[in-house]
């Protein structure tokens, strides 16, 4: 949590601010038994009226004076609060944008969405009712303590006993608790994981009659779920009557201390009930103070996760080079293998190929054979674990990230556009295209006919996740988007799964012609797609079975013509 | 009026619940009326105890010491009254949850099919777990703090008025109307909790388009872009929510501050009685103590009660979200004579039988079909076309609306619907994993399977392969929604499930449709192996791997529009050959 408190920079004021003016409040407060004391002792004992109608409306002034002062206290600390969490927020999406691939697979995105916002609203209600009533708790019991003991030393000394001992009753019942209510937590998940497994598995459970077995497991675990919250609502409910009991206590032995200390003509009836008074105050913001603890409790541990996703640090580094070899071979891979951080075997293994301008490059295996880890080391979204990827001649470990990436145009599996217009999502490509690239690039990814179906062509607005387009538009306008950027590598990641075979061989033909030579790579499971590029490389669990041509690959490669001969029976066409 | 019957048809669900309990509940009124009336006592007796200490000399010692040793003695009774108050509570709590929860997941094995595939499981759950819990806390704590509330403000009432009316009119006047007050705050504070909500959506949605798809976003360097815009939308929460939080935070001053003035007038007029300036029956010093611990509690359970009412609101609403689930009708019984299906050979009959899901949309319509023990049907049709819903049918998740369906010459509404489905093995295109071992996955319809017969059920469906690869090998907990098993492996893992029950008749809906093509092959090649001498019904798409089937069902907008074999079909030139050409037409150049 420490580490976050550095977006408090530029809060500072309020943070002081709010806890001042909250204290200031504090103080009013823990005056009135004052003067409730000397309404007894002046104004009553002296039969003094006008004393006592005075002394009252000095309660009422002091009352408005900590009204406004808390006003403050509270603007302050939301100011703050919001404030920091925003920083927060903005630094934390940063962060996680500076992320690569493989901290966003060990986290997961629902992860990192789960800490950006219900994390950081828990955090937020946390700064500002800490800075709102974190300090007044504090300040009115050891205030009522102080003051106490200036009314008069000797009948407040059981302040001294009483305070540590309530604080360690309400700080060790929070140390006992906070572990078992997570547990509670933990076995709540286990039920709630249950229920919803029984609904998506409905079919199978029926299928094989395992309903009863369903039954008796569910109610172990709600038995598990009911023992482990009664056990920790057993040691909770110790919390408030344990501190009721010890301040009455307590109160019954100062009135035992002050009357002698009256008795004996140190002490007036008045400052008694000013003293008592005070305990009585403390006995109530120990019952704020407990449930407020909770609530932080609950922000501390939002705060933690949070820390824990600035703590991942991105794991790849640029060793930024110059000796680029002299080559024509655009893309290269050399001795290249991957093993990814969750798994315990190579997706890749010893991949060696290269491509030269121009030139378009099928990738063709079975379902996990490797064809996506392959494409996704071109731009370094992962690093090799062993081996060189080499683009133009360097290694894409020594590119400055940005400028490797400009270099490359991706049309991945799933179509997926923003919110916000056609032109905007287009520029991704290229910020600085103009509308004129913008139509060309359309025009190669086959998809004039949606932009003229649109009133607004270009401005046309894109709803969240492209629901106002079928997927086969969001596909081809994918590919769009790519090329705006005119790249000199083009990578479709099996993108033309939802375009018909007229539209999908359009594509091809247009993508063969562009001016600008791109290498093509072209990831698919169907030879249709593949079977006239230049050089197709047959992926086999990890490894390269073959390259070569269509023609060639169907005489030698095993693993190409058993899946060609699945897709195109010869004896039926 | 509508509205209010069902509040009561919930309270009355809920009573079913709570009865169980009754002694309990009656327990925990009783310790909680001692426990306030208690509290409410003590400030008595510390001002009697007051009222002996008046001057140096005067004080009676021997008069306050008993006063302050019952004080003492109460204390410690009302910290046990709270403590087990507070346990009864949370015992009948958590048990009336458990009971729910129970009671609506049993539910849930007992559904019609039909309430499942028409609600979203989230909703399902969320009533299960956080309406369960909301209610319960809400209804069961709500009601003790509204009781103890009640309890409180009488028992005040009664006292004051006992030590002195004039002051409690004063208390009384007063203290309404922070809550007034509180009212009037939490009413102008709405919509600004509305304008927050709001720009929360916004940031929400632009955090969910761009985390969730953060890889293009870095594919296309496009993170400075999206910074910018989230810059913005942060802003806007920044600004709403110092807003929202500050006017909201607004409440416990200001009630604060009522109290201040309630206790000002009460010492105010306390006092001036005491002096005899108000002429009514004087009151002591430590009356005026007492009355002034009073008038600081006793906004106290008000502010509560009124924070109780949408409580228990929020509350019933949700008890009535679980309870319509747990009275959802259950799915029809067996018949108390039905037959247990045994040895079963495998004939399956439907005659004209009638289906659809929802009466205005017809679907399935006499439909007969006759298949004789060990054939293969294969059911093929464009999507929606109704091939799943016969399989519904044959399973026996829904029942036909008209005709029957008969196996090994029985009705299948006269046979238990377990002996029913064990006759069955089924492999969906929707893969399902139990959270457990990968053991007890593939021994689901077996489940005293050896490890070797696993093994062997594993290796017949090429899963073999993959398990023994990953780190515990069979004993690797897997799970439906957090695996590390592509879609293809699972599937695997649902073939090993019939290749280890090896059931009489197997119903395969696209069971491979994740596997590819290479692995497909030699899975067909178990499948062919599998099916012999077992009545098969397969749906898929892949023309190829059903031509060898003894009948194709044609299906098309939930009819049969062509029955017989491959070459028959072809023949005849219909919608099967359309379909089939379709799918290898050759290639364009």
């Amino acid at each position: 949590m420490r580490r976050l408190l550095v977006y408090m920079k530029g809060y500072c004021k309020e943070c002081v601010l709010s806890p001042l003016f909250k204290m200031l409040e504090a103080g009013f407060e823990l005056i009135i038994p004052l003067v409730v004391a000397s309404i007894i002792d002046v104004g009553i004992a002296g039969n003094d009226g006008s004393y006592i109608i005075k002394a009252c409306l000095i309660m009422a002034a002091l009352g408005l004076i900590g009204l406004t002062c808390t006003l403050f206290a509270q603007y302050f600390a939301a100011k703050a609060s919001c404030g920091f969490v925003a920083k927060i927020r903005h630094a934390l999406f940063s962060h996680i944008s500076s992320l690569s691939y493989t901290e966003i697979d060990t986290l997961g995105t629902s992860t990192l969405i789960t800490r950006m916002t219900s994390d950081a609203n828990q955090v937020q209600s946390g700064v500002n009712l800490t800075l709102r009533l974190f300090m007044r708790s504090p300040i009115i019991v050891l205030g009522a303590m102080t003051m106490a003991l200036i009314v008069d030393v000797k009948t407040s000394l059981i302040f001294l006993a009483t305070i540590p001992l309530l604080a360690l009753v309400v700080f060790g019942i929070m140390c006992l608790t906070i572990p078992l209510y997570k547990k509670v937590q933990n076995k709540l998940d286990s039920v709630l994981n249950t229920s919803r497994e029984n609904l998506s598995g409905v079919r199978v459970i029926r299928a094989f009659r395992l309903e009863g077995n369903e039954k008796n497991k569910f109610h172990q675990k709600t038995e598990d779920l009911n023992k482990a919250q009664k056990f920790v609502g057993r040691i909770s409910a110790i919390m408030n009557p344990l501190t009721y009991a010890i301040v009455n206590i307590s109160i019954a032995i100062l009135i035992w201390s002050g009357a002698i200390e009256v008795n004996s003509g140190n002490l007036t009836q008045g400052e008694v009930i000013a003293i008592y008074n005070y305990m009585s105050q403390i006995l109530i913001e120990l019952i704020k103070l407990a449930n407020l603890i909770i609530t932080i409790t609950k922000s501390v541990a939002s705060a933690n996760r949070i820390q824990g996703v600035f703590e991942v640090q991105p794991s790849q580094s640029i060793t930024l080079t110059d000796n680029n070899e002299k080559t024509d071979n655009v893309v290269e891979f050399r001795n290249v293998s991957l093993k990814y951080a969750s798994s315990p075997e190579y997706t890749l293994e010893n991949i060696n190929f290269s491509v030269k301008k121009g030139e378009t490059v099928g990738i063709i295996g079975a379902t996990a054979s490797g064809k996506t880890s392959l494409i996704n080391l071109i731009g370094r979204f992962y690093d090799a674990t062993c081996g060189e990827v080499l683009v133009d001649g360097k290694n894409v470990n020594s590119y400055d990230t940005e400028i490797l990436r400009e270099k490359i145009g991706v049309v991945p599996q799933k179509a997926v556009l923003f919110k916000g217009t056609l032109r905007e999502n287009l520029l991704w490509g290229d910020k600085n295209a103009s509308d004129s690239d913008i139509m060309r690039a359309i025009e190669i990814a086959q998809a004039k006919d949606i932009i003229e179906a649109k009133a607004q062509g270009l401005d046309f607005q894109i709803e969240q996740g492209g629901k106002n387009l079928s997927g086969g538009q969001r596909q081809r306008l994918t590919i769009a988007r790519a090329l705006v950027g005119k790249p000199q590598i083009l990578i479709l990641d099996d993108s033309s799964s939802a375009l018909d075979y007229a539209t999908d061989a359009s594509l091809r033909r247009e993508i063969a012609k562009i001016e600008y030579n791109s290498v093509v790579f072209i990831v698919s499971q169907r030879t249709a797609s593949i079977e006239h590029a230049d050089k197709i490389i047959v992926l086999d669990d990890g490894k390269i079975e073959s390259i070569g041509t269509h023609s060639e690959l169907l005489e030698k490669s095993v693993v190409y013509s058993e899946i060609y001969n699945s897709q195109f029976r010869r004896e039926d066409v | 009026m509508k509205k209010q019957k069902i509040k009561k048809s919930t309270l009355k669900e809920l009573f079913k619940y709570i009865k169980k309990y009754t002694p309990l509940l009656i327990l925990s009124i009783i310790f909680a009326v001692a426990s306030v009336v208690l509290t409410l006592y003590i400030p008595i007796i510390i001002g009697n105890a007051i009222d002996y200490i008046v001057d140096a000399d005067r004080v009676e010692l021997d008069k306050i010491s008993p006063l302050l040793i019952k004080v003492g003695i109460f204390a410690i009774i009302i910290a046990l009254c709270q403590w087990l108050m507070n346990n009864i509570n949370n015992k009948i709590t958590f048990n009336v949850t458990k009971d729910v929860r129970n009671d609506a997941f049993d539910k849930i094995e007992k559904l019609p099919l039909k309430y499942i595939d028409s609600h979203s499981y989230g909703e399902i759950v969320s009533r299960m777990i956080s309406d369960v819990d909301t209610f319960a806390d809400g209804l069961l704590m709500g009601f003790s703090q509204f009781f103890t509330g009640i309890v409180t403000i009488i028992g005040t009432l009664v006292f004051m008025l006992i030590l002195s009316p004039v002051i409690t009119i004063v208390v009384v006047v007063f203290t309404p109307l922070s809550l007034l007050i509180a009212g009037f705050i939490s009413k102008k504070t709405y919509s600004l909790f509305g304008k927050q909500a709001s720009a929360r959506a916004e940031q929400t949605a632009i955090i969910d388009e761009n985390i969730t798809n953060l890889k293009l976003v870095k594919a296309f360097s496009h993170e400075d872009e999206a910074i910018e815009k989230f810059d913005k939308a942060n802003e806007e929460l920044k600004k709403a929510s110092t807003k929202t939080i500050f006017f909201s935070s607004l409440v416990n001053p200001t009630t604060r501050f009522v109290n201040a003035l309630v206790y000002a007038g009460v010492a105010l007029v306390g006092a001036l009685i005491a002096i005899g300036n108000i002429s009514v029956a004087t009151i002591s010093v430590g009356t005026l103590s007492c009355f002034l611990s009073y008038a600081n509690q006793f906004a106290k359970p008000f502010n509560e009660i009124s924070g109780v009412v949408t409580e228990l609101q929020n509350a019933t609403a949700c008890a009535s979200r679980v309870f319509e689930l747990i009275n959802e009708e259950n799915e029809m019984p067996d018949k108390d004579n039905a037959i247990v299906l045994d040895n079963v050979s495998g004939d399956v009959e439907l005659n004209n039988v009638e289906f659809s899901y929802t009466p205005d949309k017809e679907l399935i319509k006499n439909l007969n079909l006759s298949v004789k023990s060990g054939q293969r049907i294969a059911i093929v049709g464009p999507t929606g076309c109704g091939k799943t819903t016969l399989i519904n049918l044959l399973m026996r998740f829904y029942d036909v609306n008209k005709g029957e369906i008969r196996v090994d010459g029985y009705d299948i509404r006269d046979i238990t619907r377990a002996s029913l489905r064990k006759g069955y093995g089924m492999v969906l295109q929707e893969t399902w994993l139990q959270n457990g071992t990968i053991r007890d996955n593939i021994a689901m319809g077996k489940p005293d399977a050896t490890l070797d017969e696993i093994i062997e059920a594993a290796k017949a469906s090429y899963a073999h392969s993959f398990i023994k690869r990953l780190p515990n090998g069979y004993d690797t907990i897997v799970s439906d929604e957090n695996s590390s098993l592509s879609q293809g492996q699972k599937q695997l893992l649902c073939i090993a499930r019939i290749m280890l029950a090896l059931p009489p008749m197997l119903i395969l809906d696209e069971a491979t449709s994740s596997i590819d093509t290479r692995t497909e092959l030699k899975i067909q090649g178990a499948f062919a192996r599998l099916m012999k001498g077992r009545t098969s019904f397969i749906v898929a798409h892949r023309l190829s791997t059903i031509k060898e089937a003894d009948v194709i069902l044609v299906m098309n907008k939930g009819n049969i529009v062509e029955m017989g074999n491959h070459e028959e079909l072809l023949n005849k030139g219909g919608f099967y050959a359309n379909l089939y050409n379709s799918q290898f037409e050759p290639s364009e150049e």
